[in-house]
C-alpha cells in the first residue's frame, strides 16, 4: 500500500467533472470535503437493495437496512479504535456538541466552569453560552498565541475545583494547529476536569486512537471526512453515557412509555431518538472504511508537502501575510493568509475565476479574528487528492488578485 | 480565467473612498453587519434643519464591492432625504438585478454583480446602514 494521488483522485467523480467548461481545484476540504465513489456506492446500495427504517419492522428491507446501519457504527467505532455502543450518530458535529451540552450539561451545577478557547469555532462556543443560561455555568477561555494555536501555558491558571470540562479543538479550522492533547489530558486530571475534542478538522486526515488521547468525548462531522451531509458522530466514555439523560424525546430512545412515566433506552440508542439519517450513517461508515484503506503515512507527507508549496508560494507574494503556525511541525494541511489591502472575499472571488475554490471570512471563529482584530483570512485547506496543480492555480489566483486589487 | 466581476469601475470607486472616515460631530449614525460574511458598515451622517444630509462618512470594515457602494453613495447622497436614499437604493438593486429597470450612474456599476447572487447584499449594506442612521 503506497500513496499515489492520481489513483486517490480518480476515484472522486467531481475532481474530473467540469464546473462550466473546466476542472476546479478544490481547497476547500476543511468547509466539505469531496465524496469518493466507495462512499457513493453503499449509500445508492442502501437506497436500491435496503431502504426501509431501522430497528422497526420485522420484514428482510428492515433487516438488511438495521444490519447496514449497525454496521456503519461499527466502521465508525473501529476508526476511532472504540466499541461501537459508544458511538452516537448525530445530525452533524455541532449537533453532537450540542448533545453533550445538554446532556452532560445538565448533570452539572451553577457556578460550575467550562474552558473553551480563543480559537474554538463557533459551534464549540455558542452551545455552552446557551446551557450558560440554562443553568448558569460559566465559561473561561484560553487565548491564543500569536502563532495561532490555543497557548497551554495560560491553562494551568484557568483551571479550578469548579472546571467540569475543557472543550477544544483537536485542529484548529483556521490555522491547522494541532492541539497537545496529552498535556491538556494531564492538566485537567489535576482538578478532575472532562476533557472534549472537536475533531471536524482532524478525522478527515486519518484514524484518530481515541482512548490513547485519554480524553471523554470526540466529536467529528461525516460531509468533512468525505461522507455525507446530515450526519456526524459523538463518541463518550461509556459511564459518561450511561449517565447522561436525552437529548430529544421519541422513537427509539425510550425503554417503555406511559403517561406516568417513560424510562430509556440503553445508549447509544437512548441518543438516537426518531428515525436517523440511515442513509448518510452508511456513507459515513463507508467514508471510514474508504479512509482506512489509504496510506496515511504517505497521504499526510504529501498533504504537508502540498502546505509547504502553499507556504513558500505565498510568501513570494507582496503583500500576502500567513496567519498560524510558521512550520509544519505539530499542524494539519489549513493554511490561512491574508493579503494587505484587499478583504479576503475579494481574494476568493478572484480565486473563483481561476477556478479554484477557497474559503475566505471568519471561518465561524469572529472571537479568534477579533483577537488579531482581522476582518478575516482567506483559507486554503488540504485533502490527500489535491496535487501541486491545484497549488499552482491558487498562486496564480493570488498574484492575480495582488495585482488587481491592492 | 473569468474576471468579470471586478471591473474597472467597481475598482475605482472603492479606490476613490469618497466619504470614508468619521464625522466629528454627526447628528445621527448607525452600524449594521453582515452577519453571513462579517462585513460591517458605519455611517456618520450631519443633517441640515430641514432634515437634508449635510455630510456623510462611512467606515467599512468589508470588502471591495461594500467599499466602492459606500463610496458611490456618499458621492450622491449629500442634499438628500431619506425618501430619496431610497430612490438610491432601487438604483443598487436595479443594478444587481434584484428589481426590474435601469440603474442610473453611479451604480450602474454595479451590473456585475448580477451574477454572483451571494455578493449582492455587499452592496446593499451601506444602504441598510444609513436607513438605520435616517430612521
Amino acid at each position: 500500500m503506497s500513496f499515489e494521488v492520481a489513483a486517490v483522485r480518480r476515484q472522486f467523480p467531481i475532481l474530473s467533472a467540469a464546473i462550466d467548461g473546466k476542472p476546479v481545484h478544490y481547497l476547500d476540504n476543511g468547509a466539505s470535503a469531496q465524496t469518493p465513489e466507495a462512499v457513493l456506492d453503499a449509500v445508492r446500495t442502501y437506497e436500491t437493495t435496503a431502504r426501509a427504517n431501522v430497528l422497526r419492522g420485522v420484514h428482510r428491507l428492515a433487516e438488511r437496512a438495521t444490519e447496514a446501519y449497525e454496521n456503519a457504527r461499527a466502521e465508525v467505532a473501529g476508526f476511532l479504535s472504540v466499541a461501537p455502543d459508544e458511538v452516537v450518530f448525530t445530525g452533524g458535529c455541532t449537533a453532537a456538541i450540542n448533545l453533550v451540552a445538554f446532556s452532560y450539561g445538565s448533570l452539572l451545577q451553577a457556578g460550575d466552569r467550562i474552558i473553551l478557547s480563543e480559537l474554538e469555532h463557533h459551534s464549540n462556543i455558542v452551545p455552552w453560552q446557551l446551557l450558560r443560561q440554562r443553568h448558569g455555568v460559566e465559561i473561561d477561555v484560553i487565548p491564543v498565541t500569536v502563532a495561532g494555536r490555543i497557548d497551554l501555558n495560560a491553562l494551568p491558571r484557568l483551571l479550578t475545583e469548579r472546571t467540569k470540562l475543557i472543550s477544544l479543538a483537536h485542529v484548529s479550522n483556521v490555522t491547522g494547529a494541532l492541539l497537545d492533547v496529552h498535556a491538556v489530558v494531564t492538566l485537567a486530571r489535576t482538578v478532575g476536569a472532562k476533557v472534549m475534542l472537536d475533531g471536524a478538522q482532524r478525522i478527515p486526515h486519518g484514524p484518530v486512537d481515541v482512548p490513547a488521547l485519554g480524553v471523554d468525548f470526540y466529536v467529528f462531522a461525516g460531509h468533512k471526512a468525505y461522507g455525507p451531509n446530515g450526519i456526524g458522530a459523538l463518541w463518550a466514555r461509556p459511564e459518561h453515557l450511561a449517565a447522561m439523560p436525552p437529548f430529544h424525546g421519541g422513537g427509539s430512545m425510550i425503554g417503555r412509555v406511559t403517561f406516568a412515566e417513560t424510562t430509556w433506552a440503553e445508549p447509544p440508542r437512548r441518543f438516537e431518538a426518531g428515525t436517523p439519517p440511515i442513509g448518510p450513517a452508511i456513507g459515513l461508515g463507508a467514508a471510514c472504511t474508504w479512509m482506512r484503506g489509504l496510506d496515511w503515512k504517505g497521504a499526510h507527507a504529501h498533504e504537508m508537502a502540498l502546505v509547504e508549496r502553499v507556504m513558500d508560494g505565498l510568501q513570494k507574494i507582496d503583500g500576502a501575510q500567513l496567519f498560524g503556525p510558521p512550520g509544519l511541525q505539530s499542524r494539519y494541511p489549513v493554511v490561512s493568509f491574508t493579503l494587505d489591502g484587499v478583504h479576503p472575499h475579494d481574494v476568493a472571488q478572484t480565486l473563483d475565476s481561476f477556478g479554484v475554490a477557497v474559503r475566505a471570512g471568519h471561518h465561524c471563529c469572529q472571537p479568534l479574528m477579533d483577537r488579531f482584530d482581522l476582518d478575516g483570512t482567506t483559507r486554503v485547506s488540504l485533502a490527500p487528492y489535491n496535487d501541486e496543480s491545484d497549488i499552482d492555480a491558487l498562486l496564480t489566483g493570488v498574484e492575480h488578485a495582488a495585482r488587481m486589487l491592492r | 480565467m473569468n474576471d468579470q466581476l471586478y471591473q474597472e469601475r467597481i475598482v475605482a470607486l472603492a479606490k476613490a473612498k469618497t466619504g470614508a472616515g468619521k464625522l466629528a460631530a454627526p447628528t445621527k449614525s448607525a452600524r449594521r453587519d453582515n452577519p453571513l460574511c462579517g462585513d460591517r458598515v458605519t455611517i456618520d451622517v450631519r443633517l441640515d434643519e430641514g432634515g437634508r444630509i449635510a455630510e456623510l462618512a462611512h467606515q467599512v470594515r468589508g470588502c471591495l464591492l461594500c467599499q466602492a457602494s459606500a463610496s458611490a453613495l456618499a458621492s450622491v447622497a449629500v442634499g438628500s432625504k431619506a425618501a430619496d436614499i431610497e430612490r438610491l437604493r432601487l438604483d443598487a438593486e436595479r443594478a444587481v438585478g434584484r428589481e426590474e429597470g435601469e440603474a442610473r450612474e453611479p451604480f450602474s456599476a454595479f451590473a456585475p454583480v448580477k451574477a454572483h447572487k451571494s455578493r449582492q447584499d455587499c452592496v446593499l449594506l451601506p444602504f441598510e446602514a444609513l436607513k438605520e442612521a435616517l430612521s
